[in-house]
C-alpha cells in the first residue's frame, strides 16, 4: 500500500515555524550563565521535532542541519555544555536560517546555500571546539568484503528470560516471523516449567530448539529477537559445518580491513557473535541508507495559502448559540405575521427589540472571530529589540503589557509595519547609549515598553521610552528650513512635536540603516489613518517619548454620527469628532488668505461651509442658524458648519469605489435602515477639498458632439 | 483490526501516523504528550501504543514506566518512536519497559511493517 | 416589454443562430440603443438614489442594490439631452461594465423595447454624421428588422472609471 504522506505537509510547515518561534522566543530569554533548564528543554524539543518530521517528510536538508543544532542542545540539556552569548546568537542565526529553508521549500523556491553553508560551518566548528563530550561517529564498515555465502539455514536456541512477556513481546511471534522466512521447525522445552502451584503466570519458563532452513541471511534471523536481545538467551549457529569455516575466514579478513574504530573481534566467541557485532554496527548505516531516498514529487503544486485565521471553538459555539437564537426570533415574528390583529402589535414590538438584539450580538459575535491578539503583532519585537541593540551597542529592556489585548486580524497585518517604524524610532532616536544615559544620571539600561489596551470602541497601542525625548529645537529648526512652518509663529510644545509627521521630515543627522530610509512618521501616520485610526505623540526632553496609537476595533463597523447639509444626509465618523458648537457671526474671524477662523480656547480652528466645498444649496448660510462640528483629521482640527444633528448609529461601511471610484472628502458609504444609501465623510479629505477646491473639478465636459 | 494509541508531540506525525494505520484497518487514538496518553489508556483499552520519546509534561519513558505500573498495560505491547539509533537510547527504552523500537524517519510502509510484526 | 419579460429573456439566453448575439434595445428620445445581453445584469425601476458631491451633472448619484453601491447615470444628461422627469414607470437598466476591474453601473434610459438576435456581418461602422451622441461610444450600427437603425453601444467605454467623472 502507498500513501500520499505529502498531504502532512501543511500541517508540518505549521507545527515547524511555531516550533522555530518557539525556538527564538526561548533563546531571548535565555539566562547566559545560569540557564534554565526547562527552557533548554523546550528549545531542544523544538529542533527535535523539526529535525525528526523533516526527515519523515522527505526534507533531508533541512534534517541534517537541524542535527547539528540538536546535538548541541543536547549536550547543553545534558550539562555538558555551557550557554554562552556565542552560541545563543549562533542558534538564532541557525533559526533564520532554518526558516529561509522551510520556507524554501514550502514555497519551492531556491535557497541561499552560501549562508546556509557558513551557518553550518560555524555550528560545526563550535560543536568541535568547544563539547566536552566526542561524538561517537557511526562507523562505516565495509560490508562489501563479506561475500553472501549461501545458506542453508540456521540453528538456533532460544530461551527468554523470565520476565521477558513483561516486555510486552511474544515469543510465539518471534516464532511466527521466523517461519516466514523459511522452514522452520520447532521443539519445545518445558523442562523448567515448575509445578502447577508454583508456576507464576507471567513468566516464561519455555525455551525452543529451532531449526530454519532456507537461503536466510543471518541479519535477517537476528533482526527478529532484536527487540528482546537482552532478555533471552540466544544462541544462532548456521547448519552446514563448512559454512563456519568459510564464515571464519571472513571474519578473520574482516579484522585486518576493518576501520579503526569498530570493536575488536576476538577470536574465541563464536563466529556468530563476531558476525553479530560486526552486523549490529552496520545496522544504523543500513538504515539510513534505506531511508535516504529521494523524497517523493507531490504533484500537485502548492497552492498560495489562502488567508485563514484559527478560531477557538468557543467562539463558533457561542455563533451557533445565538443563530439558534435568531431563528427562534424568526419563527415567532412569522407567527405574528401569519395571524396579525392590531392588538398583536405590542408583541410585534418586542419581537422586533428581540430581533435587534439578536442582530446586534451575532454582529458582536461575528466580529470577534476575526479578532486575534495583539501578541501576534508584539512576537516580532523581544528579536527585534535584541538585533538592534547588539549592533548599536544600546542597553534596552522590552516591557510588553495587554497581549492578550484582541484586534481584528486584517487591522493588525497592517499595523505591524508602523509599529515597527515606530520602535525602531525608539531604539535609534530616542534612547541613548549607556555611557549618554549613566551621564544624565539614569540607568544605563533603558526602558522600552508596548503596552495595549480596550478604549471606548478601539484599541489603544502605546510605545513609551525612557529615551531623550523629542528635542523641539531641532525640530522647529528643521520645519522652518524646510518652510513648513512661519520663523514667526508661536508654536506650543506640542505642535511642534506634531511637527515629526509632516511628510519629508527626519532630523536624523545621517539616515541610519537601521531606521531606514525615506519611511518618514508621515507614511506611518498615513497608514494608521487609513486603517481609520489616529496617532499621537506626547514627549518630555530629558525624560522620554510616548507615541499613542488609536484604532477602531475593525474595519467593516463605525460608529457613526448623521448630519445633514441643505437636503443631503452624511456620516461623519465619531472618532473623528471633539465636539459640536453653536457659533454667533461674530466669534468668526475672517483672514484674508486663510478664511474664516474660530477661535477655539487656544486655537484658531478653520471653518469649513459644507454646503460650499460639496456645492449644495444649503438651507442657510447664516452661521447662527447652523452648526459647527469640530472635527480632526491627520493631526488637524477644523471645524464644519452644517444645519442639522441627526442621529448616532453603528454603520457598516460599503465601498464607493468598487463600482464608482474615490471621491476626495468621502471615504466610503453605508446603508441606512431605510434602504437608502448616506456617504461616509473623510475629514483630511474634507481639509484637502477646503484648501484646494481645483481638486474638485470633475471633468464635466460634456463629450458629446 | 487492533486498537491503537500513538503519542507524538508534533501533529504532522500523530496526524502521518494515525492516517496510514487507519487506512490499514486498525483504530488510532492520538495524544500529544505523556500525561494525556496516559489519562486515555485509563478510561479505555488499546492492543498496542506508539510513542514518541521526547515530549512536553511526560516524555515516553516515563509514559512507558507508568503504563507498566497499570494492570491493564503489563504485557501490551509498547513501541518507542525515536530518531536515535544508539545503544543506550534503545537500553533506556527497554529499562522504562517497552517493547521495542521503531526508528525515525519512517516511512509508512515501514510504520506498517513493525506494527504487523507486533499485533501479527 | 414589461422588466418581467426582460427579466425572464435573460434568465434563458439561447442564440437563435450559432453566430447571432442578442442585443436589449432601449429607448433615448426618439433614438433606439443597443447594448449585449449577456452585459445586462438587471432591469429595475427608478428608486430613490443619494447624489455625489462634485460629480458630473450626467451622474444622478448611488442607489443600493441589494446591498452593493452601484452609480446611476442619466444617458440623456450623457448624451446632452434635454433632461426627463423621473417617474415610477422611468426604468434603470443596470450593466456589467469590464475594465480594470469589473463593475457594476446602471443607466436612465426612458424604456426598453426589444430583444433582438443581430449576426455580425449585420453590424455597420459608425460613419461620424451628425447624431446627439458622441461616436465614440457607438460601436456600430444595426438596421433592425422594422428598418429601424440601433445604435450598439460601447459599454465599456461609456462608463469606464474616466468617464464617469
Amino acid at each position: 500500500m502507498s500513501i500520499d504522506i505529502s498531504q502532512f505537509h501543511d500541517v508540518f510547515f505549521e507545527e515547524s515555524f511555531e516550533g522555530l518561534d518557539a525556538m527564538e522566543s526561548g533563546l531571548l530569554n535565555l539566562d547566559i550563565g545560569a540557564a534554565d533548564i526547562d527552557a533548554i528543554n523546550t528549545i531542544f524539543r523544538a529542533a527535535h521535532s523539526i529535525k525528526g518530521g523533516a526527515g519523515t517528510f522527505g526534507f533531508m536538508a533541512v534534517s541534517e542541519f537541524t542535527h547539528v543544532m540538536e546535538t548541541m542542545l543536547d549536550e547543553t540539556r545534558n550539562g555538558e555544555r555551557e550557554v554562552t552569548a556565542e552560541l545563543t546568537n549562533l542558534f538564532l542565526e541557525s533559526v533564520d536560517v532554518l526558516r529561509e529553508m522551510l520556507t524554501a521549500v514550502q514555497q519551492k523556491t531556491d535557497t541561499d546555500d552560501v549562508r546556509i553553508g557558513n551557518v553550518r560551518n560555524k555550528l560545526e566548528a563550535m560543536m568541535a571546539g568547544e563539547s566536552i563530550a566526542v561524538e561517537a561517529e557511526p562507523v562505516a564498515v565495509e560490508t562489501e568484503i563479506i561475500e553472501e555465502p549461501k545458506y542453508q539455514g540456521w540453528k538456533i536456541q532460544f530461551t527468554p528470560h523470565a520476565h521477558l512477556l513483561q516486555t510486552g513481546n511474544d515469543p510465539v511471534r518471534m516464532l511466527r516471523e521466523l517461519s516466514s522466512l523459511g522452514e522452520l521447525s520447532t521443539k519445545m522445552n518445558d523442562s523448567k516449567l515448575p509445578p502447577f502451584s508454583d508456576l507464576e503466570p507471567e513468566d516464561s519458563y519455555l525455551s525452543w530448539d529451532l531449526t530454519l532452513l532456507g537461503d536466510i541471511p543471518e541479519e535477517d534471523v537476528v533482526e527478529i529477537f532484536e527487540w528482546v536481545d537482552e532478555d533471552c538467551d540466544l544462541v544462532i549457529e548456521p547448519l552446514a559445518v563448512k559454512q563456519t569455516t568459510q564464515v571464519e575466514e571472513k571474519v578473520v579478513e574482516l579484522d585486518k580491513h576493518e576501520a579503526p574504530a569498530t570493536k575488536t573481534v576476538v577470536e574465541d566467541i563464536t563466529p556468530a557473535e563476531q558476525i553479530s557485532a560486526v552486523v549490529e554496527e552496520v545496522e544504523p548505516e543500513v538504515v539510513a541508507a534505506a531511508i535516504d531516498k529521494p523524497a517523493p514529487k507531490s504533484k500537485v503544486a502548492a497552492a498560495p495559502a489562502a488567508s485563514s485565521i484559527r478560531v477557538g471553538t468557543d467562539k463558533v459555539d457561542s455563533l451557533i448559540n445565538l443563530v439558534g437564537e435568531l431563528v427562534i426570533t424568526q419563527s415567532m415574528l412569522s407567527q405574528i405575521g401569519d395571524n396579525f390583529t392590531p392588538n398583536m402589535l405590542p408583541e410585534l414590538i418586542d419581537g422586533l427589540a428581540q430581533l435587534e438584539r439578536n442582530s446586534r450580538e451575532m454582529q458582536e459575535a461575528i466580529m470577534r472571530i476575526r479578532m486575534l491578539p495583539i501578541s501576534f503583532a508584539f512576537n516580532r519585537f523581544p528579536r527585534l529589540v535584541h538585533d538592534m541593540t547588539e549592533k548599536m551597542g544600546k542597553k534596552v529592556e522590552l516591557k510588553l503589557t495587554g497581549e492578550q489585548t484582541e484586534l481584528d486580524k486584517t487591522v493588525m497585518e497592517k499595523i505591524g509595519d508602523p509599529l515597527v517604524h515606530l520602535v525602531r524610532n525608539s531604539l535609534d532616536h530616542g534612547l541613548e547609549t549607556p555611557e549618554v544615559r549613566l551621564a544624565a544620571g539614569k540607568d544605563e539600561t533603558g526602558l522600552l515598553q508596548l503596552k495595549a489596551f480596550h478604549q471606548g470602541g478601539n484599541i489603544v497601542i502605546e510605545i513609551h521610552d525612557d529615551g531623550a525625548g523629542l528635542n523641539e529645537d531641532k525640530i522647529l529648526a528643521k520645519a522652518i528650513e524646510k518652510d513648513l512652518v512661519d520663523a514667526n509663529d508661536e508654536l506650543s510644545p506640542e505642535k511642534i512635536h506634531d511637527l515629526i509627521f509632516l511628510p519629508g521630515f527626519s532630523t536624523a543627522e545621517y539616515v541610519t540603516d537601521v531606521s531606514g530610509r525615506g519611511v518618514g512618521m508621515d507614511v506611518v501616520r498615513k497608514n494608521i489613518t487609513s486603517l481609520g485610526g489616529s496617532v499621537e505623540v506626547v514627549s518630555k526632553r530629558g525624560q522620554g517619548s510616548v507615541f499613542t496609537i488609536r484604532l477602531p476595533l475593525t474595519l467593516a463597523i463605525m460608529d457613526g454620527q448623521t448630519i445633514r447639509v441643505a437636503n443631503e444626509n452624511y456620516i461623519i465618523p465619531l472618532i473623528s469628532i471633539i465636539e459640536t458648537l453653536e457659533v454667533n457671526s461674530s466669534d468668526i474671524k475672517q483672514v484674508s488668505g486663510k478664511g474664516e477662523l474660530y477661535p477655539l480656547r487656544d486655537e484658531y480652528v478653520p471653518v469649513i461651509r459644507m454646503y460650499d466645498v460639496f456645492n449644495l444649496n444649503p438651507e442657510t448660510t447664516d452661521l447662527e442658524e447652523g452648526l459647527l462640528v469640530i472635527v480632526e483629521g491627520d493631526g488637524q482640527k477644523v471645524g464644519l458648519f452644517i444645519d442639522d444633528l441627526l442621529g448616532q448609529q453603528q454603520v457598516v461601511i460599503k465601498s464607493l469605489e468598487t463600482n464608482y471610484r474615490k471621491v476626495l472628502g468621502v471615504s466610503g458609504a453605508t446603508i441606512l435602515g431605510d434602504g437608502t444609501v448616506a456617504l461616509i465623510l473623510d475629514v483630511p479629505g474634507l481639509i484637502t477639498l477646503y484648501r484646494e477646491p481645483s481638486l474638485a473639478l470633475v471633468v464635466n465636459n460634456d463629450r458629446a458632439a | 483490526m487492533a486498537k491503537i494509541l500513538a503519542v507524538d508531540d508534533s501533529a504532522s506525525m500523530r496526524q502521518m501516523v494515525a492516517f496510514t494505520l487507519k487506512a490499514a484497518g486498525h483504530s488510532v487514538m492520538d495524544a500529544a504528550d505523556g500525561q494525556q496518553a496516559l489519562n486515555i489508556a485509563k478510561t479505555q483499552s488499546f492492543d498496542l501504543v506508539l510513542t514518541d520519546v521526547n515530549m512536553p509534561i511526560m516524555d515516553g519513558l516515563i509514559l512507558t514506566k507508568e503504563l507498566r505500573a497499570l494492570p491493564a498495560y503489563r504485557f501490551t505491547p509498547i513501541l518507542v518512536l525515536t530518531t536515535e539509533a544508539g545503544v543506550d537510547k534503545k537500553q533506556a527504552g527497554r529499562a522504562a519497559g517497552a517493547t521495542g523500537w521503531l526508528v525515525k524517519p519512517f516511512n509508512p510502509d515501514q510504520l506498517l511493517a513493525t506494527i504487523k510484526k507486533v499485533l501479527g | 416589454m414589461s422588466e418581467q419579460q426582460v427579466n425572464e429573456a435573460l434568465d434563458s439566453i439561447t442564440s437563435v443562430d450559432e453566430n447571432s448575439e442578442q442585443y436589449l434595445t432601449f429607448l433615448l428620445g426618439d433614438e433606439e440603443y443597443g447594448v449585449e445581453i449577456l452585459r445586462v445584469q438587471e432591469i429595475k425601476g427608478w428608486d430613490q438614489v443619494t447624489s455625489i458631491p462634485n460629480s458630473p451633472h450626467y451622474l444622478c448619484g448611488v442607489l443600493n442594490l441589494r446591498g452593493t453601491i452601484v452609480p446611476i447615470v442619466d444617458l440623456r444628461l450623457r448624451f446632452d439631452m434635454p433632461p426627463k422627469e423621473y417617474t415610477p414607470t422611468t426604468v434603470v437598466v443596470v450593466l456589467k461594465v469590464e475594465g480594470a476591474t469589473n463593475r457594476t453601473v446602471g443607466i436612465v434610459v426612458d424604456g426598453v423595447s426589444d430583444a433582438h438576435n443581430v449576426i455580425p456581418e449585420d453590424i455597420k461602422p459608425t460613419p461620424d454624421f451628425g447624431s446627439s451622441v458622441c461616436t465614440e461610444f457607438i460601436s456600430g450600427l444595426v438596421t433592425l428588422e422594422n428598418d429601424t437603425m440601433m445604435m450598439i453601444l460601447n459599454v465599456d467605454r461609456l462608463l469606464s472609471v474616466e468617464a464617469l467623472g
